[in-house]
Order: C-alpha cells, then sequence, then structure tokens
C-alpha cells in the first residue's frame, strides 16, 4: 500500500534521511522508531508531501505520488501538536477534509457524526477545540484525519502529549480503532514500549538509516547491530576476540586470555583472530550452571537494586560491568555479602553482532 | 526531529508560483516607488544647487552655527528623552506588573493612558495645564502670591517635560509586556544557585528585559527624533532639525530643508541599525515552557501605603493632561484670559461641532483619510507580510528594510520628500502631480503606518502554526482553500489590530499634516491649531477630546474582538 524508495533527504549538507527503502502492506501497521533527530519527521513528511525528497521516490496504492501536492495523497495526517484549527469547533475541523472534498451536506454530516462516534466523541460537534482536553483533541485529530477515508494513516507521535496513564489506555484504544478500520498506518515514535505494543513490524530508524525492520520480537532477539541491540530493550554487550572453532563449540577469549566456550553454531561466518561483538540480555544471565549452559567469567557483585518482581544486579568483571535481572525471590544480603559470583548463559542466548 | 527549512516544506505548483510572482512585484513596486524613490530623490537633490552637482548645500549646514545647534538640540534631547522615560516608565511597570496591592489594577491600566493622546493634543493640554497661562502655572503663582508665573514651560526642558511625559508609556509597555512573559523559574533558579536578589535581578530579570528595554529605547529615540509638535509649541527657540526643516521649506529654501533631511534621516537610521541588533533577539527568549509567578503581595502596612500612594500619585499626575483637556472643552471661546480655571463653561464647542458642516468637515476629513490610508495598509500588510514570512523569496532583507524604512523616517521628512517629489508630472521619472490634491495626506499617512501595519500581520504569520496550513492540505485542500479557511482566519485579528493602530494614527496625525495639508483636507489636528491660535481654547480642546474619545473606542473595540479570538489561541497553547 505504501512503498519508500530509496529516499533520500538532504537539507543543506546534512543528510537527513539516507537512502531509506521499505514498503507497508494493506491494513498493516507499521511503527518508526527511532531516537530524535534520526530522520522520522522528515520521513513522515516526505510521504505526506510537504518536502520533496533529494532522491527516491513514495509510491502510495501502487501509484508514484513523488510529484504529487499535499492534497492529492490521500494521507490522513495525526500530528503530534495535533494541529487542530482553533477558529473551528470540533464539527468544522473533522469536516474540513469533507468539504474541502465538496461531499454534499447530507452525507457530510453522517459522515462527521460517524467519525466522531468512532472516537467516542459523540455529542462533541459544538465545542470549542480549547475547551477539550488533551485526550478528547487527540481524538479530534484521529477523527479528522480518518473521515476523509484516506488511503494511509500517518500518525507522528500521536500520544507523546499525553500523560503516562492516559498513555496507555489511548494506546489499547488506538489500536482498535486502527484494527476496525482495517486502514494502512503508519506509526512514527520514540517510545520502543509504544511500538512494541502497537505494531505488526517495527522499522528501526538512526541517523537517517534504516538499521533493521522486522517484528518486535525479531528486533529484540535477532538484532542486526549493536545499535539496535542497544536501542530495544536492556544489554550487555563486551567485545572479545575469536579463536577458533573447538570440539562443538565456538571459542572466545577474554583480554586477559581467559577462554569463552560457547556451545552453539555461529550465526554468521567468523574469522580467527577478529575481535567481535556479543550480545547477553540481562534477563538472561544465569548465577547456577546447568548443562550446556557457558561459563562467562567470574564478577563481583557492585550493586543490586530492587525493582519489584525484579531486582537489577551490577555486577564486575574482567574489566567491564555487566547488567543482570534476576527475579526477585534470590537470595539476600548486601553486595559484600553476596561477594563473588559465576556468570553462565544458556545456549543460544548469546548473539554474536 | 529535524527541522525542514521553510521554502522546502512548501510544494510548488506553477499557479502558486506565477501568483507570488505577481504578489512580490506589486508590493515590490510600491515600496520602490512610494518609500525608497521619494527618498532617493531628496537625497539626490540635496547634492543640487541651481541645477549643477554641488556640495555646497552640506557646506552650508555645516559651517552654520544654528543648523549644527539643531542636529546637536535633537541628539541629546533625544538621548535624554530615552534616559528620563526609562526612569518613569521601567519602575511604574515594575510596582503594577510584579506587586500586588489595593488598586493595582486600575493604576495597571490608567498608566497607559498617554498612548490616548494624539501627539498634538498632548502637547496642547500641557499648555493649558503647565504653560505660562496653565491652570497649574497660575494656581502655583496665586497660592504662593508671586506677580509672575514661578517658571515658564518653554525651551528644552520643556521639550523633555513633555517627551517624558508622553514617551515612557513605550517603556512602560514594552517592560509590562516583557514582564507577563517573563519565565520566573529563571529567577527562582538563579536564587537557588546562590544569587542574592539584587544580582539576581541585575543578571536575570534585566537581561530577558533587553529586548524589551532595546524596543523601548529604539521607539522613544526615534520618536524623540522626529518630535515636532513639543518644539513647535514648546520650544520658544530652541531649534531641532524636525522643526528646523519645517521652518526652511517655510521660508523656501528648499535646499537647506533637503540637506536637514537627509541628516535627520541618517541620524535616525544609524540609531535604528544599532538598537535593532537587541531588539527581539532570539537568545533572550525563554526557551522553557515558563512558569508565570503570582504577584508579589505587598502585606507590610506601610510599604502598602507607599505603593498605593505612589500609584496615586502617579496615574493622578499622568491624569491631570487628560482631565484638563476634559475641562477645557467646556470653556467658553474668548472667555479665560487671566483667571486659573475658565470663568464660563458651555455645551457650545460641541454641539457647534456636531451641527455646524465647517466646524464639523476637518472630522469628516480626518475619518475619510484615516479609512483610506488604512484600507490600503491592510491590503498591502497581507500581501507583504505573507510574502516576507511564508515565502522565502529573493530580496526579502530587501523588502524587510525598505518596509522599515518609513518607521525610521520623521514625519517632517516623509511630508518633504513627497511634497518635492509628487509635485511635477513628468511620468518618465515616475513623478505625478498630487501636491495641492486631495490625495497626498491619505498617501502620507499610508506609507508612514505601513511598518506597523506590516509588522503586526508579520507577527501573525510567524505565529502561525505551519502544521495548521499542513493539516490542511494533507486533508485534500488546495493551497487556496487553506488560505482561505485557515491562514486568513487566523492572521486576521493580527492583521485588524495593527490596522487599528495604524487608523488611530492617521486620526490624529500633525507633523506630516502640517506640511502637506490643503484647504480641501484639513485634518482635526491642523484644525486644533488653527482654534488655538485664535484663542478658542475651548474649540480647540473639544476637538482634542473628540479626538482622544475616538482613539479610546477604537482601542476598547478591538482589545475586546482581538482578547476574545486570541484566548483560544492562547488556552490551546498552554
Amino acid at each position: 500500500m505504501l512503498e519508500l524508495k530509496h529516499l533520500t533527504q538532504r537539507f543543506g549538507d546534512q543528510l537527513a534521511l539516507d537512502d531509506l527503502s521499505f514498503s507497508i502492506e494493506k491494513g498493516e501497521l507499521v511503527s518508526l522508531l527511532g531516537p530524535s533527530g534520526c530522520g522520522k519527521t522528515t520521513t513522515i513528511r516526505l510521504i505526506a508531501g510537504f518536502l520533496k525528497p533529494t532522491r527516491g521516490s513514495v509510491w502510495i496504492g501502487g501509484r508514484d505520488v513523488t510529484s504529487l501536492p499535499p492534497e492529492l495523497r490521500h494521507a490522513g495526517i495525526v500530528f503530534q501538536s495535533y494541529a487542530l484549527f482553533p477558529h473551528l469547533d470540533v464539527f468544522e475541523n473533522v469536516a474540513f477534509g469533507l468539504r474541502a472534498a465538496k461531499v454534499p451536506r447530507h452525507l457530510l454530516e453522517t459522515r462527521v457524526r460517524r467519525a466522531l462516534e468512532l472516537v467516542n466523541l459523540k455529542g462533541y460537534d459544538q465545542r470549542a477545540i480549547f475547551e477539550l482536553s488533551g485526550g478528547e483533541q487527540q481524538r479530534v485529530a484521529i477523527a479528522r484525519a480518518v473521515a476523509v477515508e484516506p488511503q494511509i494513516l500517518l500518525l507522528d507521535e500521536p500520544l507523546s502529549n499525553l500523560d503516562a496513564s492516559l498513555r496507555e489506555r489511548t494506546r489499547k484504544q488506538l489500536r482498535e480503532l486502527i484494527d476496525s478500520l482495517g486502514i494502512t498506518t503508519l506509526f512514527v515514535t520514540h517510545d520502543q514500549e509504544e511500538a512494541f505494543a502497537l505494531s505488526d513490524r517495527i522499522v528501526l530508524l538512526s541517523k537517517g538509516k534504516c538499521q533493521q525492520m522486522g517484528t518486535a520480537r525479531e528486533l529484540y532477539d535477532h538484532p542486526a547491530n549493536d545499535f539496535v541491540a542497544r536501542f530495544i530493550g536492556k544489554s550487555n554487550i563486551f567485545e572479545l576476540k575469536f579463536k577458533g572453532f573447538g570440539e562443538d563449540c565456538l571459542i572466545f577469549e577474554w583480554p586477559s586470555g581467559r577462554e569463552l566456550r560457547l556451545r552453539q553454531s555461529a550465526n554468521r561466518q567468523l574469522t580467527t583472530g577478529q575481535s567481535y561483538k556479543i550480545l547477553v540480555r540481562p534477563e538472561r544471565i544465569e548465577f547456577e550452571r546447568k548443562p550446556g549452559y557457558a561459563h562467562l567469567l567470574r564478577a563481583k557483585v557492585v550493586n543490586r537494586r530492587y525493582a519489584g518482581a525484579w531486582s537489577e544486579w551490577e555486577l564486575e568483571g574482567e574489566g567491564i560491568v555487566i547488567l543482570a535481572l534476576r527475579t526477585s525471590q534470590h537470595p539476600s544480603g548486601t553486595p559484600e555479602e553476596v561477594g563473588q559470583v559465576e556468570i553462565y548463559a544458556p545456549p543460544y542466548t548469546l548473539q554474536i553482532l | 526531529m529535524i527541522l525542514a527549512p521553510r521554502w522546502l516544506s512548501t510544494s510548488a505548483t506553477s499557479v502558486r508560483i506565477r501568483s507570488n510572482l505577481i504578489l512580490y512585484a506589486i508590493v515590490l513596486v510600491v515600496l520602490l516607488w512610494l518609500v525608497f524613490y521619494p527618498n532617493a530623490f531628496i537625497f539626490i537633490q540635496s547634492f543640487v544647487r541651481a541645477g549643477q552637482w554641488t556640495l555646497s548645500n552640506y557646506r552650508e549646514f555645516f559651517s552654520t552655527a544654528s543648523e549644527l545647534e539643531a542636529l546637536w538640540n535633537s541628539l541629546w534631547i533625544s538621548l535624554w528623552s530615552v534616559l528620563l522615560s526609562a526612569l518613569i516608565g521601567t519602575p511604574l511597570a515594575f510596582l503594577f506588573h510584579r506587586f500586588d496591592f489595593p488598586g493595582r489594577a486600575i493604576f495597571a491600566a490608567l498608566a497607559s493612558l498617554p498612548v490616548l493622546l494624539p501627539p498634538l493634543v498632548g502637547v496642547i493640554s500641557f499648555l493649558f495645564l503647565y504653560g505660562e497661562s496653565g491652570i497649574f502655572t497660575r494656581g502655583l503663582q496665586h497660592w504662593l502670591g508671586w506677580k509672575e508665573p514661578l517658571f515658564s514651560l518653554r525651551g528644552a526642558g520643556a521639550i523633555l517635560f513633555v517627551h517624558a511625559y508622553t514617551m515612557y508609556v513605550y517603556f512602560y509597555l514594552f517592560v509590562s509586556a516583557g514582564l507577563k512573559r517573563f519565565d520566573f523559574t529563571l529567577i527562582e533558579a538563579a536564587r537557588s544557585l546562590g544569587a542574592s536578589p539584587v544580582r539576581a535581578f541585575y543578571s536575570v530579570t534585566l537581561r530577558q528585559l533587553t529586548p524589551s528595554l532595546a524596543g523601548a529605547s529604539l521607539l522613544t529615540f526615534m520618536t524623540s527624533m522626529a518630535s515636532f509638535s513639543a518644539p513647535y509649541i514648546f520650544g520658544g527657540g530652541t531649534r531641532v532639525l524636525a522643526l528646523q526643516i519645517y521652518n526652511s521649506k517655510l521660508n523656501g529654501d528648499l535646499e537647506m530643508a533637503l540637506v536637514e533631511t537627509v541628516i535627520l534621516t541618517l541620524a535616525s537610521i544609524v540609531v535604528l541599525a544599532l538598537l535593532q541588533r537587541y531588539e527581539g533577539v532570539s537568545k533572550y527568549r525563554a526557551a522553557g515552557k515558563g512558569g508565570l509567578q503570582p504577584l508579589t503581595v505587598v502585606t507590610h502596612p506601610a510599604k502598602r501605603f507607599l505603593a498605593g500612594a505612589t500609584g496615586v500619585l502617579a496615574v493622578l499626575f499622568l491624569l491631570l493632561p487628560h482631565l484638563t483637556l476634559i475641562l477645557i472643552s467646556f470653556a467658553k471661546d474668548g472667555t479665560w484670559t487671566m483667571e486659573i480655571l475658565p470663568p464660563q463653561y458651555t455645551l457650545e464647542n460641541y454641539t457647534r461641532l456636531l451641527s455646524s458642516s465647517q466646524f464639523l468637515e476637518p472630522v469628516i476629513n480626518s475619518l475619510q483619510m484615516a479609512t483610506l490610508a488604512t484600507l490600503a495598509n491592510f491590503v498591502f500588510a497581507m500581501l507583504a507580510g505573507y510574502l516576507v514570512v511564508r515565502q522565502r523569496v529573493p530580496g526579502r532583507m530587501l523588502l524587510s528594510s525598505l518596509i522599515l524604512l518609513p518607521w525610521a523616517l520623521p514625519g517632517t521628512v516623509l511630508a518633504l520628500s513627497l511634497a518635492s517629489t509628487f509635485n511635477r508630472q513628468e511620468i518618465w521619472q515616475a513623478r505625478v502631480v498630487l501636491v495641492g490634491t486631495y490625495w497626498l495626506l491619505p498617501l502620507a499617512y499610508f506609507i508612514r503606518n505601513i511598518p506597523v501595519v506590516v509588522r503586526a500581520v508579520q507577527a501573525s504569520f510567524e505565529q502561525f502554526d505551519t502544521s495548521l496550513d499542513e493539516a490542511a492540505r494533507s486533508l485534500g485542500g488546495s493551497w487556496f482553500y487553506s488560505m482561505r479557511r485557515v491562514v486568513l482566519p487566523m492572521v486576521l485579528p493580527g492583521a485588524l489590530a495593527g490596522s487599528m493602530l495604524a487608523f488611530v494614527a492617521a486620526l490624529g496625525e500633525f507633523v506630516t499634516s502640517i506640511v502637506i495639508y490643503t484647504i480641501h483636507n484639513r485634518p482635526i489636528s491642523i484644525e486644533i491649531l488653527a482654534q488655538l491660535r485664535q484663542f478658542n481654547f475651548g474649540s480647540a480642546a473639544a476637538y482634542g477630546v473628540f479626538l482622544v474619545v475616538l482613539i479610546g473606542a477604537v482601542f476598547v473595540i478591538s482589545e475586546r474582538y482581538l482578547s476574545e479570538t486570541g484566548l483560544a489561541r492562547e488556552k490551546l497553547a498552554q
């Protein structure tokens, strides 16, 4: 439904977007995730037609729309600031696009009412925009965008202006709404949790480049590089030298010269003598050896933080700091009392990046 | 997020480029022909004597003691006016906008009253009050039992007094506005970092208010350099450039008038350029969301009394000229001679003003010309503001400076340049005869008010959230549709506010009018002067009151209208 081909955007000598390509199937909800300044907003503006790409093209519904003005692209947008027209009431805001499309009056009214009902704002027609709460404004913005029945829906951080408790509830409602409309949606956010909760697939963007595209699970379990690993969830990444292949295991070497034997096949090509980044998620770290587990290292307990269901352990060994997450039933005592621990990891929980 | 430069964000269709080009051409032609050309023309003419290129005009200026004196006087009087106005206006703004005590709100509103006095009206009410035979002067003389009046309001001191009284308002309004959007968490931050209150005031408050202070200084200095009415009425032989131009022209020494004009213009522009750097510098703008602090409530009884008393005294002093004007407007013409207060009162001055067509004529003239000029200002400002802010057109800087130029031009300068450019029909020189016609004066009003209206429109366009336009476009609205239904309705309040100011200024205009009015378009201000010359003080004051009331009404209406539409936006922004 939406396809970006080699989109590149330059502002002066700044490269805001670098050869970005991806496509979204009909009815799919894809999140565009990344830290601020990564090119998310640029992408959405390119799709909407507020920017002309330096290179590349935008396709909507199988049509090249790169040279079309915004009003001919049929992309509904929910702006981060909502961009509701303050001089018009709720009804007129929602009716705006329909009036522009010269929808006959009797149809217009029913379509506006339907859109308002969809977002649970029945009876709000005559309200002025400034009388609405943030959440209501957000829903008007959504109603306004979907009232014109756009081919794609672009949501630019629509939840970022809501407070935390409202955000979670709105997120759920938003997903339900989009599902019921069956509309193809691109959702821009910097919040990983939001992207995970909402989307079918995620495009992770950094410095104008697509770092990885996939489902939430793929991004978490099989990050394509250390940026993805660090950005998604918590991670421990160490850089180890590859010593060679042992008997049904891979042998790496710690800076101290100690060996790390991983009983797993390589998920990528390895060259002896070269250093590799190895990722292990904090919740995968074990303190007891079980068959097949790799012995990572021996570490000193530096700090422990109780965080409800979990405890966070800060460990130090081989000159690096390692984070471990354990369920809270683990042995109590101060770090000094616990002293040293051996750290293990089950097979295939270590990723060679 | 990476913000795109605005010119990249607009997708251009050929229709729009063409319509923009036409707009651009119109705006540029108006500015070049009406603003730039007359000034360039008199600049060039100032180097001509008897058809020959020469520097002798300037040589004469710089070798004549009285001319140099005028230049020197203009400069030092203006600097002192800035200083005095700042010393009155700034503390008042702090007192009324930082502290709470009984009567504060009323004082705060009344303190901006001098805005309502058109220059000439302000000056004549001073004349009635503090002049040699003024109410205050005579009253004091009588009370002390002296034969001679204690002082006479004449000369440079008198000019300064009038300037300080009328121009402190700039500081008062600018600083008040600055305090209203001031982020008081900054002071809290400074205090928590160990700064004393004095240090916090000096290093945070004053710095934050720099744009306000610079803007007010600029406005005061320019107004003061251009000031004509005060020296004209109270100068008593004190030469200043703005007056000198008028006198030279009256004496038929056009070459000298041109040189004086050029020098006054240059001096004004230099200061404008110097001070403009500080005005609206973005680094001074608060970056955060801001914390508006409630006013400090004054609780100590003695301090409370002191604050209240200061307020009462200040406001009384500020109100006296208005009250005097109202009082004199009921005085029977020709009866007030040696008494402290006018002995006989009548409603005649007002009834005559409304019933006699001869007396009503100047009022109709002023209303007509101000309306014409303001309509033109409105249309022009919408075009120019749109071009300057929304479109990165080539030559934007040129456009902006041409738009600002009339602001740097004293009224006498503008009048003289128009009078010397449009006095001959030479189409190939782009000169047409307007001198002696009805049209020259409304044209002058239009030119004088270009900056104020364009700036207001510009500010509206700048505040306008471009995502609203984008939202309209993404909902399928064409450029014209978005313009009509979103951009214009949002920009209109600002444009109307600016137009109101222009209308008010045109209504009471005196300085330009006195140079180029004709018998057919005599405006109110000229009529006031004429009545004054015939010692018809009552009639003169009645015209003055009429002007003030009209101006007040315009302010009240626009304030109400604007606060209603502005409210929605403000609430939304929170």
